[in-house]
């Protein structure tokens, strides 16, 4: 008797542990209101430390307010990420994937496009209705930074804002080698002059300009794309994408000169965390000149919410433009270029709640919020209102804002950009790890012809 | 009656297997059929593809068999397993029961749960604290040779996953081989001995026979788990520039932090190709084991 009710037993417990998954599925449940949660790539005490306190110390309580002001009972929750932007982005996608995860989330611009087409992200007022096209905000944000959330001609993302690379520079390191200061070089030679000059400082790399696919995207945009620029080349240009052309080449060449000359330590860009090691060595004196965006200055080596922060920023750390290969070389024959790129904040197309998730997004789009975010610091905002007020007050963000902003370039908002970026990642891997420049320029036109769909679609 | 009988017996049977069948069929089977029909498409885990993934036929498997990089992650695997499993852990874990075997009290119970400690704490765990251990920069391993600056992880990757996956699998294979050696007489030991027999043919003729099955079981197992350890991606993400690139890492790479699904599902098959072959012996190995008696 015992035994012919064993399976029966074990044929119930089966069927409920399998039941039991779908018990957990939905938001939070427990009481009548609304829940939205918010997430973002950054974490207390971590990586944009700022933004995920201003989520939580501003934005969440604040608004919670004002919509139990209106009568309506809303709990946010905040999701922190403090990982890097390509497990960030893994994770972003496999969420909507699934069709879940929060409610509001940041992406970065470049992603825009490949999102949409997957059908993870959809035009705002799809999700958001008509209270998109009516809010007050669109008119503060220029067109062309507007163009960070556009795909397609459509609207997916409030741009968060838009940024611009520099060179830093130590002024103290600047001083020891006898170079001059302010230092502004006109030609990637007289970067290697200033670099062959530190070298005779003990302890100190001369120069970090990422290279190799351990740094990701930031390879791209803190390296070889503005270097790219430099040559008068852009990746993306005439619907065809550059190949192994002499720019491609002369950024390669460049690599090499650095990081086979021993003006670059190579090791730092082979680590999984060489990027940040980079920060915390330029932050303790051990760097000469490293190529960033104003990220660099804001968020890493800030006095007080920097991740690697210098409490003598001000005084020690000096930018300069990135020059052309020679003046008059870069794109539109520029003497100096940039390159820039933001973050945009979009509406998950599968939350329950899309029009509170808008009113939660346009609430942190607001002028009075946006410049809660900054936190008395400066950043380049979306919105002109606000940079007007605090760009005034910090040198090195109104000299990107008037100096570089001016000059700079976007990368292509295609979806195959992010792959044919980490061949230029590969590619640059490849000469830092003692290849010629001509071989990983090769192997990098080959790769490009491959994910482009064939040599019809690559320039030389 | 017998009708009857035959009956209840075929319910019973079916309502005794019934879960597990339901159990291997969702977990198991399906998805193995989703990845085989995945390796066949160029699904994405963005773009077009992604909403719309097409199908492709072989063309991944033989992108993957012409790819360098694939190859390159073959052969890291194998490295991995000879050096790790094999070498490592079997060797040493049977180096490490061989020495505690007759030893009792104190020295084999600190050893062996200093052994055992590895084993217990969680991967992610032991991974984090062999960076700290392996840094370049303030590492502990540099303070104690007296190498400030060396950078262990990067030029010698291999190495240190090996090393690291050594010490978290050892204690396994030393606690089988410390039972499996339980079993052999100290006895036929001591007449080995007394005919003039030295340890290393004591170890060859006496001790090695009789636990065989042991010895087999156990390299089978580590080399399975070493060949489908994911850990390596914790210490090194498979870096610098792919060194370090062990098949499920390299999967990992191309299919999520890539993106290529499709491209990651193909190789998955083919890793689970591999893998049946290390199943097929090991059922085998259990088979021989039953048919020949003592």
């Amino acid at each position: 008797m015992r035994l012919f009710n064993r399976p029966v037993l074990i044929a119930t417990l089966t069927t409920a542990v399998l039941a039991l998954p779908g018990c957990g599925a939905g938001a939070p449940a427990g009481d009548d209101g609304t829940t939205l949660i918010i997430t973002a790539n950054a974490i207390s005490g971590g990586k944009n430390s700022v933004s995920a306190e201003w989520i939580k110390q501003w934005v969440i309580p604040r608004f919670e307010a004002a919509q139990k002001a209106a009568g309506r009972d809303v709990h946010v929750l905040f999701q922190p990420n403090g990982v890097g932007d390509e497990q960030y982005k893994t994770k972003m996608a496999l969420d909507l994937k699934s069709k879940t995860g929060a409610d509001v989330l940041d992406l970065d611009g470049i992603w825009v496009g490949e999102f949409a087409q997957a059908g993870y992200v959809k035009p705002l007022t799809e999700v958001g209705g008509a209270a998109v096209e009516s809010w007050e905000g669109w008119k503060q944000i220029p067109q062309a930074v507007q163009g960070l959330g556009i795909f397609d001609g459509k609207k997916y993302g409030l741009p968060q804002g838009t940024d611009g690379r520099v060179l830093y520079y130590n002024k103290e390191l600047f001083k020891k080698a006898g170079l001059p200061e302010p230092w502004q070089p006109k030609s990637w030679q007289e970067i290697l002059d200033a670099g062959a000059a530190l070298k005779k400082l003990p302890g100190v790399t001369p120069i970090q300009i990422n290279a190799g696919t351990a740094m990701g995207e930031a390879t791209a945009m803190q390296g070889a794309l503005p270097l790219l620029a430099g040559t008068g080349t852009e990746i993306y240009a005439n619907g065809k994408w550059t190949g192994s052309s002499q720019g491609v080449r002369d950024v390669l060449e460049f690599y090499r000169q650095i990081y086979a000359g021993g003006l670059g330590d190579p090791k730092l860009q082979q680590e999984a965390k060489g990027r940040d090691k980079s920060f915390a060595e330029f932050a303790d004196g051990r760097i000469g000149i490293l190529a960033e965006g104003d990220y660099f200055w804001r968020a890493v080596i800030d006095p007080k919410a920097g991740v690697a922060p210098m409490a003598d920023r001000d005084q020690v750390v000096g930018y300069a433009k990135i020059p052309a290969m020679r003046p008059g070389t870069g794109i539109r024959g520029q003497d100096f270029v940039s390159m820039s790129g933001g973050g945009v904040s979009v509406l998950n197309p599968f939350s329950k709640h899309p029009q509170q998730a808008w009113e939660l997004l346009s609430f942190m789009f607001s002028a009075e919020a946006v410049k809660a975010q900054l936190a008395g610091a400066a950043r380049v905002t979306s919105r002109s209102d606000v940079n007007t007020e605090v760009l005034a007050d910090d040198p090195m963000l109104s000299f990107v804002s008037e100096e570089i902003l001016p000059i700079t370039a976007y990368r292509p908002g295609l979806a195959v950009y992010p792959q044919v970026s980490a061949a230029l990642q590969e590619a640059t891997a490849d000469v830092v790890s003692g290849k010629t420049s001509e071989e990983a320029a090769t192997a990098y036109r080959a790769k490009v012809e491959g994910l482009v769909g064939g040599p019809g679609n690559v320039a030389n | 009656m017998s009708m009857d009988a035959a009956g209840l017996g075929r319910g019973r049977a079916v309502a005794f297997a019934l879960p597990a069948l339901v159990l291997i069929g969702v977990f198991l089977i399906f998805p193995a059929i989703w990845t085989i029909y995945l390796g066949l498409t160029d699904y994405r885990l963005t773009g077009l593809t992604a909403a719309d993934p097409r199908l492709v036929g072989a063309g991944n498997y033989m992108t993957a068999l012409g790819d360098g990089r694939f190859r390159n992650s073959l052969w890291l695997t194998v490295q991995f397993v000879l050096g790790s499993a094999i070498i490592g852990q079997a060797g040493l874990g049977f180096a490490l029961a061989w020495t505690m075997r007759d030893r009792r009290g104190p020295v084999r119970r600190v050893v062996e749960a200093l052994v055992l400690l590895s084993w217990i704490l969680p991967g992610s765990v032991v991974a984090f604290l062999w960076i700290a251990l392996l840094d370049r920069d303030g590492g502990t391993l540099n303070a104690l040779l007296g190498t400030p600056g060396a950078a262990w992880l990067l030029d010698h990757p291999m190495l240190s996953i090996i090393v690291f996956n050594t010490w978290r699998g050892t204690a396994f294979s030393m606690m089988l081989y410390s039972a499996a050696l339980e079993n052999v007489p100290p006895s036929h030991l001591e007449t080995a001995r007394l005919a003039g027999a030295s340890p290393l043919q004591q170890l060859r003729d006496v001790v090695l026979p009789r636990i065989k099955g042991h010895v087999l079981t156990n390299v089978l197992l580590t080399s399975l788990w070493t060949f489908n350890d994911f850990t390596p991606f914790l210490l090194t993400a498979g870096g610098p520039e792919g060194r370090s690139e062990v098949l499920p890492v390299y999967i990992y790479n191309v299919a999520l932090r890539g993106g290529q699904l499709g491209f990651g599902a193909a190789i998955s098959f083919l890793v689970l190709l591999i893998n049946l072959v290390f199943a097929l012996a090991y059922l085998r190995l259990l088979r021989d084991r039953r048919e020949v008696p003592g």
